[in-house]
């Protein structure tokens, strides 16, 4: 490095002279005017995109959402609705249904009764293409399901359209052909399906999360009652008209709607075999808690305070890439963001240069706008919940900055920001945000890179940016996380399992090892 | 007259007595004969061999496969050698015959082989290589969960007891160990194979004592990341899984399996590194 | 491939740094520049600012006066003004903005004194290449006649090409040297665009390092292609000069401007390319002055989408003249 210093100055040395010699040409008389006036500084093409919006017309809003119990859509047992907003107007969407305690044994009633008349006996096959169906229909309706999950969410349609959508399909297609395959996957093993299970999910990738929980536990053989989050229930919902479309058996999946009682209810049902929870940390525990003394399964996708390390050597432009693909996709809504960026000393001030220039093209906006990068906070609890923690960093001092964009006036939008100079014992460099906020520190070695990266109780995901072959694996072999992303950052597949270390949570979802808790191994 | 020894507990890689300067004794079965004095670990004996077993985990992981095998192996080479003093304290103190004793060793030594060879092969059967769509390498490898407890059975099984130290230890993981009430007696000679098969010091740590005067300590104690739970109290295993949720522990309940891949399974947390393929 | 060295005329040594690019990263950011949806104003502004960035060029054994004529014509004035009048009809309350020429016209050096008296007063620049285009492999000295021939001639701008093969065989002296004496057979007479020719270098660090090297040498433009060698320009590759482009304006204040060539046949595509110089480099580069395309068949699809924009209709592919 201190070669490179050097080599550095004496370029830039060089660099003034040329720079004067260039002056002095341009002050020398020159046969063509024209060369000349390309010196001086013109002004060009104020290129500002024209609003894109992708039009909301596809979606016909039903005037409320029952509960999808036993096949078919039932008004909830209370009578009482809920009302879904759209962050990105603060306008309401549509009514959906708050299932009651009762609501839910109906429920796991109509996924026992499935799982004992019907889809236990069906072969393998047989449920590989309901999947199957599952898959192509939801492919033909992306559009649909692209505007929804946006309109819900607040998340920019370029991302409901290129990742969440494809990616639930693909998720379908995955597990669809393992439905009959399930003897390879655990070879020298007697596996059967467990039963019904209860799943929770979030409100970041609605679709996509639904998608992760029923595809596998579908083709291991099991039955589901699943439970959408109440900020974001209607992807989910029309879900279950793709599930009557392809005409899957009654009960095999219910999708009932409501909030944290409602999710308590299923988590407690004494006939429900196995919990599937992806959320906050904080609602994990308690989830495992209150089953503790009981045989129920769990598994649990939880938090994360994800550390992305920038070593010298990285491929600098790809790495600064990498930080705004760690941190402001899906507004910073991700359980695996990196949240936390370790840069090289070496390399800091110009990968932080790097990083503002980049910043400064992100488009934050109506989500719909097909050129909006950053879209909308996804509820307002949410939005309190990210700018309390960005006062509170704020006092905590360092260097704040954000991104020079204008938010819309309606709306839960925050700016892309990061807080860098601050204390590894910070707020903002310890608790998950979950939203646009980075963390920037320094390291000067690479030991000193793991050890920060490290020092989480969490171990959902890690970054690593190196061209350097061994450093990678070294690195990647310390780091105590799930999911390792070596240059490059938030990908996703269907087969790549996705889980974490401590507490991130317990289990894998996705690949061979997704198929496990959701199966009897003998 | 007969010499009483006490027993140390064994941690670090030493045989230490117990901070809290107690013990207790431990008479032949149906009889009020002391067979020997044991100590009782107290919750800091258990810290101290938590702190120093966390500090040994890397140190153990980063060994390459084959060189694990071959310590395990040693580990059989070693069990045979004590053969006799094994087969001594089964005879005196379960009152079992010698066929008995000599069959435990038996199975304790065809434990410590099974294992030595799964060191080198658990990767290949439980790890993938994922065809992600798209210009990614993408694979899963099982990876140690990290510094575990092992709460042994009371009805003493020697054979199940190195089935599950194995299991932990094939992993690259670092344990400690609390020994059932059933033949603690074993403590010492189980040690000195530990501390003469070139498994670095502190990776397992042998104690003895109650478990519930320790169940609490070892369930929300945050440096320990999972608990085998052998022993037969189910009571006991809810109460420390109940407790042990704030750092989300991994507690793998009492089973029967021996000699299997699963075992091993229990104590590996799965990683997936993503790599582009380009130039 | 790690940091060069090489001497500047004079014994002065600079390091060109050792810059890393993955492939696969590179690739993904550009395409999200294709992702971006350029409607309405926005979309009039891009495709009129193309057309004024256009190199148009005709780079062929059978290139012949005749051809290089009306090549010129079209590029002063590319649409017969009946058009514009039918166009205004059918959009009447629309204020339809004149079409403007394009940037230059490409040609051969022995084509240059019939383009030099047709483009005369027009404003339209006349880029030619030289150095042995498209190989490069001559001695220098015969490079340098043919870029002294070009210029006498009366080219504003010349399109070299680097000696590849000495790139590849780690020769970066040689081409540091040969750009450095082209320059100064230029002086202040005419442009220097440096062709990369990034289909045969392959690599991105390889585009990057030659990049850079072009800009320390005295490119005034980086050019990815001759138009000759599959792959010509790329998102990506442009990609990976623009970012250097970047780095070397804010080590140094100097700007370099850019020119992709081959490839780029549709609007669309440079719309793309438009998007890929704005959030990269920003406004200053949104100039004739700092990018143009190189291309022949990429002006009348731009025309076609103008008129598209403006009318509603969807026009033929054959409307507008093909030189």
């Amino acid at each position: 490095m201190t070669k490179k210093k050097t080599d550095k100055k004496k370029v830039a040395k060089k660099k003034t002279a040329k720079k004067a010699t260039k002056k002095v040409a341009k002050k020398t008389t020159k046969k063509m005017t024209k060369s000349s006036t390309k010196k001086k500084s013109v002004k060009g093409l104020v290129f500002d995109y024209d609003p894109a919006p992708e039009s909301s017309a596809i979606i016909t809003f039903k005037k409320k959402y029952d509960l999808f119990i036993g096949g078919k859509f039932v008004a909830p047992e209370s009578g009482k609705y809920m009302t879904s907003i759209n962050p990105a107007t603060t306008e309401s969407l549509a009514r959906f249904a708050v299932a009651s305690e009762k609501d839910v044994d109906t429920a796991v009633k109509a996924a026992r009764k499935a799982y004992q008349t019907s889809w236990s006996k069906l072969s393998g096959a047989e449920r590989g293409k309901y999947l199957y169906r599952i898959a192509r229909i939801l492919q033909e309706r992306a559009r649909e399901f692209a505007v929804l999950e946006t309109m819900d969410g607040g998340k920019p349609i370029k991302e409901s359209r290129d990742v969440d959508i494809p990616l639930a399909a693909a998720h379908f297609f995955y597990y669809a052909g393992w439905a009959d395959k399930l003897e390879y996957a655990f070879p020298g093993k007697k596996v059967s399906s467990i039963g019904v299970c209860g799943q929770i999910i979030p409100w970041n990738f609605p679709l996509l999360m639904a998608a992760w929980k029923i595809a596998p536990a579908l083709a291991a053989g099991n039955t589901i009652v699943i439970k959408p989050a109440e900020q974001t229930p209607l992807t989910a919902l029309l879900l279950a008209e793709v599930c009557q479309e392809a005409e899957l058996p009654e009960g095999v999946v219910n999708i009932i709607t409501g909030a944290g009682e409602t999710g308590a209810a299923i988590v407690n049902h004494k006939d429900v075999n196995k919990i599937a929870f992806t959320g906050s940390t904080a609602v994990g525990k308690l989830i495992a808690k209150s089953i503790a003394k009981t045989n129920k399964k769990l598994t649990l996708e939880l938090g994360g305070k994800s550390a992305n390390i920038i070593f010298e050597d990285a491929a600098l432009d790809q790495a600064v890439e990498g930080i705004i693909n760690g941190i402001y996709f899906n507004q910073g809504h991700v359980c695996c963001a990196g949240s936390r960026l370790l840069v090289e000393e070496s390399v800091r001030d110009v990968v932080l240069k790097k990083l503002k220039k980049r910043m400064s093209t992100l488009r934050v906006g109506n989500p719909l706008d097909k050129n909006t990068d950053v879209g909308a906070i996804n509820s307002k609890e949410q939005y309190d919940q990210i700018t309390k923690m960005v006062a509170a960093g704020k006092k905590e001092g360092g260097e704040f900055y954000q991104a020079e964009c204008s938010l819309p006036r309606k709306g839960y939008f925050h700016a892309p920001s990061y807080f860098a100079h601050q204390s590894a014992s910070s707020l903002i460099s310890r608790v998950e945000v979950f939203g646009p906020v980075l963390s920037i520190s320094s390291f000067r070695t690479p030991d000193e890179a793991i050890t920060k990266a490290n020092d989480t109780n969490y171990g959902l995901a890690a970054g690593i940016w190196s061209e350097k072959g061994s450093k990678i694996h070294k690195t990647a072999g310390s780091l105590k996380a799930g999911i390792i992303w070596a240059n490059t950052y938030n990908k996703f597949d269907p087969t790549s399992p996705f889980g974490g270390y401590f507490e991130s949570g317990y289990g894998r979802e996705g690949g061979l090892q997704g198929l496990h808790p959701y199966l009897e191994i003998k | 007259m007969k010499v009483v020894k006490t027993v140390k507990l064994y941690i670090g890689g030493q045989f230490v007595r117990t901070e809290s300067g107690r013990s207790y004794s431990f008479n032949k079965p149906g009889t009020e004969n002391q067979y020997m004095r044991l100590c009782q670990a107290s919750r800091k004996d258990f810290r101290n061999a938590v702190e120093i077993c966390r500090n040994s985990v890397s140190s153990w992981s980063s060994r390459s496969a084959y060189n694990r095998s071959q310590i395990l192996y040693r580990m059989a080479e070693m069990c045979e050698g004590k053969r006799l003093e094994f087969s001594t304290i089964f005879k005196d103190c379960l009152d079992v015959t010698n066929d008995r004793a000599e069959k435990m060793v038996d199975e304790a030594i065809d434990s410590f082989v099974y294992y030595a060879g799964f060191c080198d092969k658990y990767q290949q059967i439980s790890g993938s290589v994922n065809p992600v769509n798209g210009p990614f390498h993408n694979f899963t490898t099982p990876e140690p969960v990290g510094m575990t407890a092992l709460i042994d059975s009371d009805e003493f099984n020697f054979g199940s007891l190195i089935d599950n130290i194995c299991s932990i230890l094939v992993g690259g993981n670092a344990m400690v160990v609390l020994l059932g009430s059933g033949c603690p007696a074993i403590l010492a000679p189980l040690a000195e194979i530990f501390a003469t098969s070139d498994l670095p010091s502190g990776v397992i740590n042998l104690l003895t004592g109650h478990l519930d005067e320790l169940k609490q300590f070892i369930a929300t104690h945050r440096e320990v990341r999972s608990v085998s739970f052998q022993n037969e109290r189910e009571d006991v295993f809810f109460d420390m899984k109940e407790a042990s949720i704030d750092n989300m522990k991994r507690m793998v309940p009492r089973h029967k399996n021996v000699k299997s891949l699963d075992n091993i399974l229990n104590f590996v947390e799965y990683k997936t590194v993503w790599h582009p393929i380009g130039y | 491939m790690a940091s060069v060295s090489v001497r500047m005329p004079g014994g002065s040594k600079i390091t060109i740094p050792h810059y890393p690019i993955d492939m696969i990263g590179a690739n993904e950011r550009a395409s999200t520049f294709t992702k971006r949806s350029i409607k309405k104003e926005s979309k009039l502004d891009a495709l009129y600012t193309a057309i004024t960035m256009t190199d148009l060029t005709t780079l062929e054994g059978a290139d012949t006066p005749g051809k290089v004529e009306q090549l010129c014509g079209k590029a002063i004035h590319p649409v017969p003004d009946q058009f514009m009048q039918e166009l205004q009809r059918l959009a009447p309350s629309r204020t339809i903005r004149p079409i403007p020429h394009v940037g230059a016209i490409c040609v051969y050096p022995e084509q240059v004194p019939i383009a030099a008296r047709c483009l005369e007063g027009s404003g339209v620049e006349l880029a030619s290449v030289a150095t042995a285009f498209p190989a490069g492999q001559l001695p220098l000295d015969i490079k340098l006649r043919d870029v002294k021939r070009a210029v006498k001639f009366g080219a504003t701008e010349i399109d070299m090409v680097i000696d590849r093969g000495a790139f590849l065989r780690g020769d970066f002296q040689k081409v540091f040297d040969e750009i450095v004496a082209v320059k100064d057979v230029c002086e202040d007479n005419a442009h220097l665009k440096v062709i990369l020719e990034t289909g045969e270098l392959k690599t991105y660090d390889n585009v990057r390092l030659a990049s850079w090297m072009a800009m320390e040498a005295g490119a005034d433009f980086i050019k990815t292609s001759t138009g000759k060698v599959a792959p010509a320009a790329t998102m990506p590759v442009t990609l990976i000069m623009l970012q250097a482009i970047w780095d070397y304006y804010q080590e140094t204040g100097i700007k370099i401007g850019m020119k992709p060539a081959g490839g780029i046949r549709t609007a669309k595509q440079a719309v793309h390319y438009l998007v890929m110089v704005n959030e990269v480099l920003g406004s200053d580069w949104l100039h004739p002055t700092m990018f143009r395309f190189g291309a022949s068949s990429l002006l009348n699809d731009l025309l076609r989408q103008i008129f598209k924009q403006y009318s509603g209709q969807y026009y033929y592919d054959d409307i507008f003249s093909l030189d």
